[in-house]
């Protein structure tokens, strides 16, 4: 019985330190991105450096993110809230009807249409991405107009992506949409006051996922944005501090800038947490 | 299955062409035995309907046919003419002046535009006839055709779906099919950046595109098309299993009796997922990088004398990247993992046990098989999304190294999706793009569907139940 104990106490043991190795690991990024966001640019160096903790910490970087004198970079967070919300409440409200029409209606060319959509999620969206610059240029939606440009490409296909919100209307017991058509409910009637209201945690997954792309959106951003700086979202306009040799200074000032847009985005994905586990882990048995 | 599959494809292409053959017998038919009202509807649309009062079916027929005619008339059929040689009359200098020809691009794109014009005007010609005859039945059996009211409010009940997929499937068509067409077609000509409109013309080349993607020799681009296809194989293979396998590990560590704080462990896990790609890939881009933290504080501590080179050597890059990636996609199995390894029975384990089964055998024998058939198409979407993950490449080498070797400007840590978009940015050698967007598309066609057909899940529906 002893020997059980101990061997029980000697694998717990080994799980701890596994786990304590594996947080360092995943922590240690993040540490360093803000440790080293409070190096100045000014006093100390913003660059490239082989050490961690800054000599001396200062809100220089901080300072510079807010000053619009020097950088854009309070127009580009703004940008991207602007599109991330359009774009989250869009793309749920489409999923939401397509799941419905394609989750509890019957008709002709149902099979056909979600055939077709499979298909089509074959190809890589970056192919079309000349096509779809022009088809935005022809409505001035480039450039300066570039943020409903980038709402409108990702809204208008989001249809495509009714999986997970399908699968979950599937759950739904088909027995309830019955007897309310019995009682003499139609189908928007069904599908507002019944439906609706039950895929609260299916709404929020969607809503989520949605809002958080918009934030690494960086491909095709720059195609449309290209040269504009102030049509920028986060991820076009900082990752030049990373990628250019002339920003060679501008590294700690990236750290600065990825903090602020983590710290916001970080908070409301672990307040919804349990929702996005619900939506992957139901669409990922579904496939 | 397979088999069954493809017994039901060609079932189903047959059904199509009798679908098809019917069609064509009921337009006739239907001219010959149908009223007069319903014999000018064949020119008219919409005429029979708004004769019988059925203004709001009519009006809406009548509609498309008026929008079909002043969109050919107006704007179509200039670019659909010349559709076959996608413009003769090149733009050239008149004295300072620059007289602009053909738009080659502009042709193809709406010419592409109009024959899907032409498409659903057949399609709702056809529409149009069926309801004349559809009324015409009702009205020969003594019923009454539905009021306009009733018509429209069948929108929100019976024909709801109409409603709800109109916006979706406009969007879907505009924004994904009309530019896949386009593409598609764009990889049988010579669009590239010696032939950019408006300035010149592009044509058609046939298959010639094609060829240099898979000739060895000269202008050639096979070796290095066979090397990114190689890799893009590679590395879909390891971050797809690493990343399963080793989530499926942490979770169930995580899960294990005994082990406490399982909230603390997850949540730090779960940042990956939360922080954005490209502050946290972009940081750890920096992190490896030749003047970064880890070659820093190596130097440091004297454990090395030159830094590391993780990404300008072509194999420590693919492994740091495959390593990274590790870091990224562990957190998003172990959600996934945690949720379904709570499903497992416990009495099974327990059975286990007391028959002396080991943890490794466990494992063996009822975790790994229960997952293994439950996440079998999340498998699959994961090693089709895989091979078209930019994020983690581009944000992490943009393909470097890159080599002389390698034709097209490709690195070697470059998949098939990175070239295609370095070739459409920073090369405008539209032509190759469109053949590499392409084969991507088949390569994760035939993956899908072959895989499909052999997951267990797929092929016994009710196997673990």
């Amino acid at each position: 019985m002893k020997s059980y104990k101990t061997k029980r106490a000697i694998g717990n043991a080994v799980g701890y330190i596994i786990l304590i190795l594996i947080s360092i690991i995943w922590l240690f990024p993040f540490v360093g991105l803000v440790l080293q966001s409070f190096r100045s640019y000014a006093t100390e160096y913003g660059g490239m450096v082989d050490y961690l903790v800054p000599k001396q910490f200062s809100l220089d970087n901080y300072k510079f993110l807010f000053d619009s004198s020097q950088t854009n970079y309070l127009l580009w967070y703004k940008n991207t809230i602007i599109i991330a919300l359009f774009v989250s409440l869009l793309q749920t409200i489409i999923q939401l009807c397509v799941s419905y029409a394609l989750s509890r209606m019957r008709f002709t060319g149902r099979t056909f249409l979600m055939r077709f959509w499979l298909i089509l999620g074959m190809f890589p969206g970056f192919l079309t991405m000349i096509c779809l610059y022009f088809l935005l240029k022809q409505f001035g939606l480039t450039q300066a107009g570039a943020i409903p440009g980038l709402i409108l490409v990702s809204v208008a296909s989001s249809g495509m992506g009714y999986y997970v919100c399908k699968g979950y209307f599937d759950t739904i017991p088909k027995a309830l949409d019955e007897a309310a058509m019995i009682d003499g409910a139609t189908r928007s009637r069904i599908f507002f006051t019944m439906i609706i209201p039950m895929s609260k945690p299916i709404i929020i997954y969607t809503a989520l996922v949605a809002f958080m792309a918009p934030w690494c959106d960086y491909v095709f951003a720059s195609y449309v944005a290209f040269g504009h700086d102030t049509s920028y979202n986060v991820a076009v306009g900082m990752t030049r501090w990373v990628w250019t040799n002339d920003y060679q200074g501008y590294f700690t000032r990236f750290c600065a800038g990825g903090v602020l847009v983590a710290i916001p985005v970080t908070l409301l994905f672990m307040f919804l947490q349990k929702y996005y586990v619900e939506g992957v882990t139901g669409g990922a048995v579904k496939g | 299955m397979a088999q069954d599959a493809g017994k039901k494809k060609t079932g189903g292409a047959s059904r199509f062409f009798k679908a098809v053959g019917n069609g064509i017998k009921d337009i006739g038919v239907i001219f010959k035995e149908g009223d007069w009202k319903t014999r000018i509807s064949y020119l008219i649309f919409g005429f029979g309907p708004i004769m019988r009062g059925q203004i709001l079916i009519g009006a809406a027929l009548l509609a498309c046919e008026a929008l079909f005619i002043w969109f050919m008339t107006g704007f179509g059929w200039q670019y659909l003419s010349k559709i076959t040689t996608l413009g003769t009359v090149a733009t050239k200098k008149v004295g300072r002046k620059t007289v602009y020809g053909d738009n080659s691009f502009l042709i193809l794109l709406f010419g592409v535009l109009a024959i899907f014009a032409v498409i659903a005007l057949i399609a709702m010609w056809y529409i149009n006839i069926r309801e004349n005859r559809k009324e015409e039945m009702l009205l020969k059996n003594g019923k009454k055709l539905p009021s306009n009211g009733e018509v429209f409010r069948s929108l929100f009940d019976r024909n709801f779906h109409k409603t709800l997929l109109a916006l979706p499937v406009t969007g879907i068509f505009v924004f994904t099919v009309l530019p896949i067409a386009f593409m598609i077609l764009v990889a049988f000509t010579n669009y590239d950046k010696n032939h950019q409109s408006p300035t010149n013309l592009f044509t058609w080349v046939g298959l010639e595109n094609f060829k240099q993607l898979v000739s060895f020799s000269g202008a050639g681009i096979g070796p290095t098309f066979i090397q990114v296809l190689a890799w893009t194989l590679v590395w879909a293979l390891f971050a797809t299993f690493t990343n399963y396998f080793l989530g499926l590990a942490v979770a169930m560590l995580i899960n294990k009796k005994g082990i406490k704080f399982k909230k603390l462990w997850r949540t730090i896990l779960v940042l990956t997922i939360a922080v954005p790609q490209f502050v946290s890939l972009l940081y750890v881009m920096k992190m490896f990088a030749n003047d970064g933290l880890i070659n820093g504080y190596l130097i440091k501590w004297g454990i090395i004398k030159t830094y590391i080179p993780f990404w300008t050597d072509p194999l420590l890059a693919r492994i740091t990247i495959i390593v990274v990636n590790i870091w990224i996609g562990i957190p998003y199995m172990m959600l996934i993992a945690t949720g379904l390894l709570m499903n497992i029975p416990e009495d099974l384990y327990e059975s286990a046990r007391i028959d002396g089964a080991n943890p490794w055998q466990m494992f063996r024998s009822i975790t790994l098989p229960y997952m293994l058939f439950v996440t079998g198409p999340f498998l699959l979407t994961q090693f089709t999304g895989n091979l078209n993950n930019f994020n983690v490449i581009y944000l992490l080498t943009q393909g470097k190294p890159q080599s002389v070797n390698l034709a097209e400007k490709a690195g070697y840590s470059d998949l098939l999706i990175t070239w295609l978009y370095k070739m459409t940015v920073n090369d405008t050698n539209y032509r190759m793009a469109a053949v590499i967007g392409i084969m991507v598309f088949v390569v994760t066609a035939v993956i899908s569907l072959v895989v499909y057909n052999m997951l267990p899940s797929v092929r016994d529906e009710e196997g673990f139940q």
